[in-house]
């Protein structure tokens, strides 16, 4: 099998849709659907399952029936990069969504790239995955800007005037976004009193979390995911740390809540969108999610999924070809897009100019704290 | 001074679930002298028992916790006892080479089953025993951690009562001594075997539901880094050896927990397997093994 997929990548791939102009459109997924990153995919997909059920239900684009396919890379480095091959040389897709964790988006995008084969990533915020090149596109901001979002939601709102960092030494996203509010924070005349790093999967932090306490900050700034995020709330308060902790958009994830308990109570994170947002694109976002999901309530990353997959779409639309130049032009012309997690404008970096919200945890439940624009 | 004791108390409840998991890798070397990995596995299913224990018995009551821990290294013992009855026994005899394949077998088996019947979503461990935190000054313990090194200690204790004090512990001693010896003065080799590997089972069953009591994420590949470092522990105490898989195994938790701390917390795993190498060159048999040379 796997001798195959490497013959198949020997062969020159020719992109053009001749062969299958009149079968349904292909389109390719990938994200985590289990293990430790797997809140993300799952979210994710959930929207994009919604924008496909819609657009079939419309009738389709250009005429032609749209198909999913979704691969699961088990939250397990590696299995993207197998996946990106798998969609170019066996499914022949058109495009593909996803890309939650950047590390992921990393590596799948380069053959993505190489292959001409247009990306959107719904998730990834860490700059270089679309450095990658002019076919990698986001629907999502950038850390630079989610980290001075964080560093100025510290500094202002929480009036911190000592933070702590702890990073995941392995994960891009955390070590990108770590550095920005590193030095925002300093630049807003804030102190950075320690820094402290862990691996991917960590499980004990009591170590690190220790040295912190000694160092008296006012807040914890952890940079990685959930799974990571939950047990570092529950042994800061075990270590008896009382000041608040907080994380990016890798927090965003009901599981934060379900492992953490009481101890993630007065948490904050930054992400995309509230689901309480008072938006109409938003309400009636929510209101299909909830017809399609069984009244389940979407986070941000799902709102996400759904509009690249509708960002797409309109590309498609747009370019009337599901040619890979044509259609990648199209999607780098996006502007103005209304999305359900607001504006999306395409620029010049392929990067989608979007604000960000803060979000603290209430009596065992998510609420909405306040809107930081760019 | 009070973040070395916390970093000491930190270090001793990590390394005391180590020196649990450990145990059972040594008993089931000192009886049948080959690497039982399937051992890190039935860790992991200890703390997937306790899991779904915890469903119908009620959280955060001391007899619950009790209970499940019980249920735990119950339900750890006989599925140690059937991996062995199923893929060791007929093996027994054969080059030991054989044996370790198929240990390695058992142990992907259980992992990659483990994510076909409990998903491979890490689930969120209930808090079985109520908690509580105590502060000494500036220090702070944890009721999950008092209770790991409690717990730890009681059965260490238990096992040495075991193996030194009972018939059954005896007859161990003599199957690891020479086991055709054993069975000429009568020892049944089948049923010594089997309870060694339901012993040192239900010993990772506790383990897996202490580590899951302190770090309540699990999911099915959670055994593979802390099976790892309670083999190191076992080895570094020299492998065989009951009181040094104790030992190695708060000696490791501990040492990790200060590399953890510190600014070279990238480089703890690193730096716990370089100390192994280092003990090993000086003591080849590990701090507490004595060295003995194969008769021909």
């Amino acid at each position: 099998m796997r001798l195959l997929l490497l013959l198949s990548l020997l062969l020159p791939l020719p992109f053009s849709a001749s062969a299958a102009d009149t079968g349904p459109i292909k389109i390719g997924q990938y994200g985590a659907f289990s293990g430790k990153e797997a809140a993300f995919g799952v979210a994710a997909r959930k929207g994009v399952i919604l924008a496909f059920d819609e657009a079939n239900a419309a009738g389709g684009l250009l005429g032609r029936k749209l198909e999913l396919i979704t691969e699961d890379n088990q939250s397990k480095a590696g299995e993207s990069a197998t996946i990106a091959k798998k969609f170019v040389s066996r499914d022949k897709v058109v495009a593909v969504l996803g890309g939650n964790p950047s590390i992921n988006s990393l590596e799948a995008a380069p053959i993505f790239q190489n292959a001409k084969l247009p990306m959107v990533a719904i998730s990834s915020t860490n700059p270089r995955v679309t450095e990658m090149g002019p076919y990698i596109f986001r629907v999502c901001f950038i850390d630079p800007f989610q980290g001075a979002v964080l560093a100025k939601f510290a500094k202002d709102t929480l009036h911190a005037k000592r933070a702590a960092i702890l990073t995941s030494v392995n994960n891009p996203y955390s070590v990108g976004i770590a550095k920005v509010f590193r030095e925002k924070f300093t630049a807003a005349g804030g102190e950075v009193v320690i820094e402290q790093k862990h691996s991917e999967g960590d499980k004990d932090f009591r170590a690190q979390l220790t040295a912190i306490k000694s160092a008296k900050p006012d807040v914890i700034f952890h940079s990685s995911n959930y799974t990571e995020g939950a047990l570092i709330c529950i042994q800061a308060r075990q270590l008896g740390f009382t000041g608040p902790l907080f994380g990016g958009d890798a927090w965003e994830a009901p599981q934060l809540i379900e492992i953490g308990g009481k101890a993630v109570e007065g948490t904050y994170y930054s992400t995309h969108a509230s689901p309480e947002s008072t938006a109409p694109e938003m309400r009636n976002f929510i209101k299909k999610f909830h017809g399609r999901w069984a009244g389940e309530n979407p986070d941000s990353i799902a709102a996400l999924g759904y509009d690249a997959a509708q960002l797409l779409f309109d590309a498609i639309r747009r370019a009337g070809t599901t040619d890979s130049a044509p259609l990648r032009d199209a999607i780098a012309t996006t502007s103005g897009f209304s999305g359900a997690t607001g504006k999306i404008t395409i620029d010049k970096d392929r990067n989608a100019t979007k604000s960000a919200v803060i979000i603290t945890v209430k009596d065992g439940k998510f609420a909405y704290v306040e809107t930081v624009d760019p | 001074m009070s973040e070395f004791l916390q970093q000491l108390i930190n270090g001793l409840s990590l390394g005391a679930i180590y020196a649990l998991i450990a145990l059972g890798y040594t008993m089931v070397y000192g009886v049948l002298r080959f690497i039982n990995f399937a051992h890190s596995d039935v860790f992991m299913v200890g703390s997937f028992i306790g899991y779904y224990l915890g469903k119908i018995i009620p959280e955060n009551t001391v007899w619950g916790g009790l209970a499940i821990l019980l249920g735990a290294m119950l339900g750890c013992a006989l599925l140690g006892m059937l991996i062995e009855r199923l893929a060791y026994r007929r093996l027994r005899g054969g080059p030991t080479l054989n044996v370790l394949i198929t240990a390695i077998g058992v142990a992907l088996l259980l992992e990659y089953s483990g994510q076909v019947f409990f998903g491979a979503t890490p689930r969120t461990f209930p808090s079985v025993f109520p908690s509580a935190n105590f502060s000494f000054g500036s220090l702070v313990i944890s009721s999950n951690q008092i209770i790991v090194i409690v717990v730890a200690a009681l059965l260490m204790v238990a096992l040495q009562l075991i193996v030194y004090r009972t018939k059954i512990g005896t007859a161990m001693r003599a199957v690891s001594l020479n086991p055709k010896a054993a069975q000429l003065v009568g020892v049944n080799n089948d049923v010594v075997i089997s309870f060694t590997f339901g012993l040192g089972s239900a010993l990772a069953g506790a383990g897996g539901i202490l580590y899951a009591l302190n770090y309540p994420s699990i999911d099915p590949l959670m055994g593979v880094m802390p099976g790892l470092k309670a083999f190191v522990a076992a080895v570094l105490g020299g492998i065989g050896n009951i009181p040094g898989a104790a030992l190695g195994g708060l000696l490791l938790g501990t040492v990790e927990t200060f590399v953890n701390g510190s600014q070279w917390s990238t480089y703890k795993d690193a730096i716990a397997f370089a100390i192994l190498i280092i003990i090993l060159l000086f003591r080849p048999a590990g701090l507490l093994g004595k060295f003995t040379v194969e008769k021909v």
